[in-house]
């Protein structure tokens, strides 16, 4: 279908994102391996870095369980009631977390669970004495649920929905009691997906990196990420941090492998508006345990976010706003994610082109189809070697070249730019593809090509597509501190690392009002990007 | 008062579609539900079987009141289109759910599906899953938890509209059989005029919510005075 320019400049396109990606993340690689690689051997099993990696996994184990655990009442009952007062409500809150900067539910988590938060004075005033920490690893857990329960219940709930209605339709009529409903037919949809969930949330947890800067980060309770950042940052131990991020690559390796052995959950399905109808739980003990299970579930996300509220109020947001720090910050944020958001797009569309020229190939020959693999492969690349340590690489490589500093908002822009590319992959493959089935023998038959079919074709349908995922990627550039936390100074302040430094320097005033300011920055950009995700999946 | 199914002056509002039934139908026969697409024939099936409840009016099922009976409470099977099987267990537990929505069944029980399953053409299929038969094979094995049921009431929505002509003969020769063997009470949706030759004793014919004409189904295939049916026969 393409003709024989186009599929070359496609091939060309592709090359070059691949080539790109390749050289970026080899270069860090590559100068991790170079730096006295005799040294870094001895260092790469130690009781050290034994206990890091055994809390690492340790956490990530705990806090996946935790997670799916409790999602797993909260996604049945919520399929169960396809009429719960609010219901739209609760999911749409379930999506709230995953677009919220990292640090900033950080913040809310801290005010409800801190050591003066709403949840300790009540529990204080029940006679108990400051029974929850919310520094080290129950912290850790605590803000791990928060963000990866909504997730799983999401994705549970999505497959509870796409059974057939007759299912329950027919339970109903086979008079089959709630418990016999779970065993024959909730839990084995549940269990399908499962396994791809924990795998997905696992990975999240073992390479988290803010939280556990935040809310653990002491010797007992540090992760592979923060360790290598605080050898980095703290103690300026090379050899450390090299030895680190191997440990890390090896092991999200091994992470990678076996999630790749289960299929990937999607939320596609997931009804917001007109719901399946349900006969069964109509006891008053099902309506009861329905009922607790999904408050408590509200009450759980819902809390640490009023309290970001309350405590943002707090602040004097006009001044804070109007603040010259604040302004400068912005401003490098926003630059910063805006070519980390058009870069990643433009990556995604070079990527598709390459993958499209190969597969309008007849016979492609075995290298193509190599090619066309790999390419698949780069847009996920981040996911094996995280940005802490494409960061320290990175760093080490410019060190003899002067100051990073100089190079460091290129650097951050790239690496944001990388992590989002899974992401906006995911958004614009899909929107591509139809969109060729749709159009391109018709445009090939026209003889559209080069500019005006771009102009004419191609921009008007998938502009609602492309602009989700620059706002995604935008968002999570906004929002993200894990880049520019082996950067950030007082030459490179983002929002979140300004708000990380106020923070560190107990002006939790100030944190808590630019919290509030990012916070509703990156959830409005995200709701630009799902706004316009559910339109394009509906036609 | 008959000892069939009733709808006793139903009423009954979805959204801003009414509907009115008001109807008796004989027991131990075959009836067919027809009409055209989105009159209702559903809805009035969904009503006997308990999935919705009327705003007014009785449902009467051999001569017992079960308007305000759970779907479970009532003595009716059901076969759907598609999906009368859940897609991940068994046949032997798909039909065992018929008689103990438990699955606790006994030596006896285990007998009765394999005799079910061998009646209608599938012997010795216990331990395939649904994904593993053909269209018609899985509608056989709704057939086969159906009789395994015993209830009095079978509803069945357009059950062969996903199957081919041919196939439709043979379920269709194979349902009667069945409706012989156990006399029982058969409500049958389906938008094709030759089934309801071949299948039913009576037939309903529905629009907009309302029962335009119930007869005999010799009666209902020639009349030619309502319009709208008219237009259902003609294909
Ligand atoms: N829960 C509901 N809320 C609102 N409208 C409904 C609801 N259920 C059914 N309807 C409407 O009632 C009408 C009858 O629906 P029904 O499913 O009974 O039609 P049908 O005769 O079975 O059609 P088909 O032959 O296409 O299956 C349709 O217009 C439908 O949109
Ligand atoms: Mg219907």
């Amino acid at each position: 279908m393409l003709t024989r320019a186009e599929r070359r400049r496609g091939i060309g396109w592709g090359l070059l994102s691949l080539v790109g990606i390749a050289f970026f993340v080899g270069i860090a690689v590559a100068a991790l391996l170079s730096w006295d690689a005799g040294n870094t051997q001895s260092l790469l099993f130690t009781a050290y870095t034994w206990r890091i990696l055994r809390f690492t996994l340790l956490q990530a184990v705990l806090s996946t369980l935790l997670s799916v655990v409790f999602a797993l009442p909260v996604a049945l009952a919520l399929a169960r009631r396809p009429s719960f007062p609010g219901r739209v409500w609760v999911i749409r809150l379930m999506a709230l977390p995953m677009g919220l900067p990292v640090l900033i539910g950080a913040l809310g988590l801290i005010g409800i669970w801190g050591r003066h938060g709403a949840m300790n004075s009540l529990l204080l005033k029940l006679g108990l004495e400051q029974p929850i920490s919310i520094y080290g690893l129950s912290g850790i857990l605590l803000a791990h649920v928060f963000f990866n329960l909504p997730l799983a219940a999401r994705l549970l709930l999505a497959a509870l929905e796409r059974l057939p209605a007759e299912y329950w339709l027919l339970s109903s009529s086979l008079g089959m009691k709630p418990f016999s409903v779970f065993r024959f037919i909730e839990w084995p949809a549940a269990r399908r997906v499962i396994p791809g969930i924990t795998g997905l949330i696992f990975m999240l947890c073992a390479t988290s990196f803010t939280l556990v800067l935040v809310l653990g980060g002491g010797p007992a309770a540090t992760t592979l990420e923060v360790a290598i950042y605080q050898s980095l940052r703290f103690d300026f131990d090379p050899p450390r941090a090299i030895a680190l991020s191997l440990l890390q690559i090896g092991m999200t390796a091994l992470i990678l492998v076996a999630i790749s052995l289960f299929p990937a959950p999607d939320d596609s399905g997931i009804t917001t508006g007109r719901a399946t109808r349900r006969f069964d739980g109509r006891t008053v003990p099902a309506r009861l345990w329905d009922t607790l299970a999904i408050l408590l579930a509200i009450a759980f996300l819902i809390l640490p976010l009023a309290s970001i509220v309350a405590a943002g109020a707090r602040a004097n947001l006009w001044s804070l706003l109007s603040s010259a720090a604040f302004l400068r910050a912005a401003w490098t944020s926003f630059t910063i994610a805006l070519s980390a958001g058009l870069l990643a797009v433009l990556t995604s569309l070079a990527i598709i082109a390459g993958r499209e020229a190969i597969a309008d190939m007849k016979r492609p020959a075995g290298t193509a189809r190599a090619f066309s693999v790999s390419l698949g492969g780069m847009s996920s690349l981040v996911l094996l070697v995280p940005p802490v340590v494409l960061g320290t690489g990175w760093f080490l490589m410019l060190r003899p070249f002067g100051d990073v500093a100089r190079f460091a908002p290129a650097l951050v822009a790239i690496i944001n730019m990388l992590m989002a590319l899974p992401f906006v992959m995911r958004v614009l493959a899909p929107a591509v593809e139809t969109h060729r089935e749709r159009t391109g023998r018709l445009s090939a038959s026209l003889g559209l090509s080069g500019f005006s079919r771009v102009w004419r074709i191609d921009l008007p349908v998938l502009a609602r597509p492309l602009l989700t995922a620059l706002s995604f990627a935008m968002a999570l550039s906004l929002g993200d501190l894990g880049a520019v936390a082996l950067f950030g100074s007082s030459e490179l302040t983002t929002l979140p690392w300004l708000v990380y430094s106020r923070l560190s320097s107990y002006r939790t005033n100030d944190a808590d009002g630019l919290a509030l300011i990012l916070g509703i920055i990156c959830l409005a950009l995200t709701m630009i990007g799902t706004a316009g995700r559910r339109e394009t999946s509906h036609d | 008062m008959t000892d069939g199914i009733a709808l006793d002056k139903v009423e009954l509002k979805l959204g801003a579609r009414e509907f009115r039934f008001d109807c008796a139908l004989p027991a131990g026969a075959v009836t067919a539900i027809t009409g055209p697409s989105g009159s209702g024939k559903s809805t009035f099936l969904n009503l006997v079987a308990g999935f919705e409840t009327p705003d007014r009016g009785r449902i009467l099922i051999a001569g017992g009141d079960v308007t305000e009976k759970h779907p479970s409470e009532r003595p009716v099977s059901l076969v759907f289109q598609d999906n009368n099987l859940f897609a991940h267990l068994d046949l032997a537990a798909n039909i065992g759910l018929g008689i103990s929505p438990s699955l606790r069944l006994s030596g006896n029980d285990r007998a009765a599906i394999s005799q079910a399953l061998e009646r209608v053409g599938l012997g010795g299929f216990e331990k395939r899953t649904p994904g593993t038969l053909s269209g018609g094979e899985r509608q056989r094995a709704a057939f086969a938890r159906a009789l395994v049921r015993k209830k009095t009431v079978l509803l069945m929505d357009e059950p062969f509209a996903a199957l081919d002509p041919g196939l439709r003969l043979s379920m269709a020769n194979l349902l009667i059989d069945l409706h012989r063997e156990t006399g029982n009470t058969v409500l049958i949706v389906t938008h094709d005029p030759d089934e309801v030759g071949r299948l039913a004793d009576h037939a309903i014919f529905i629009d907009h919510g309302q029962i335009l004409l119930q007869a005999r189904a010799e009666e209902f295939l020639v009349r030619r005075d309502i319009p709208a049916l008219a237009e259902f026969l003609s294909g």
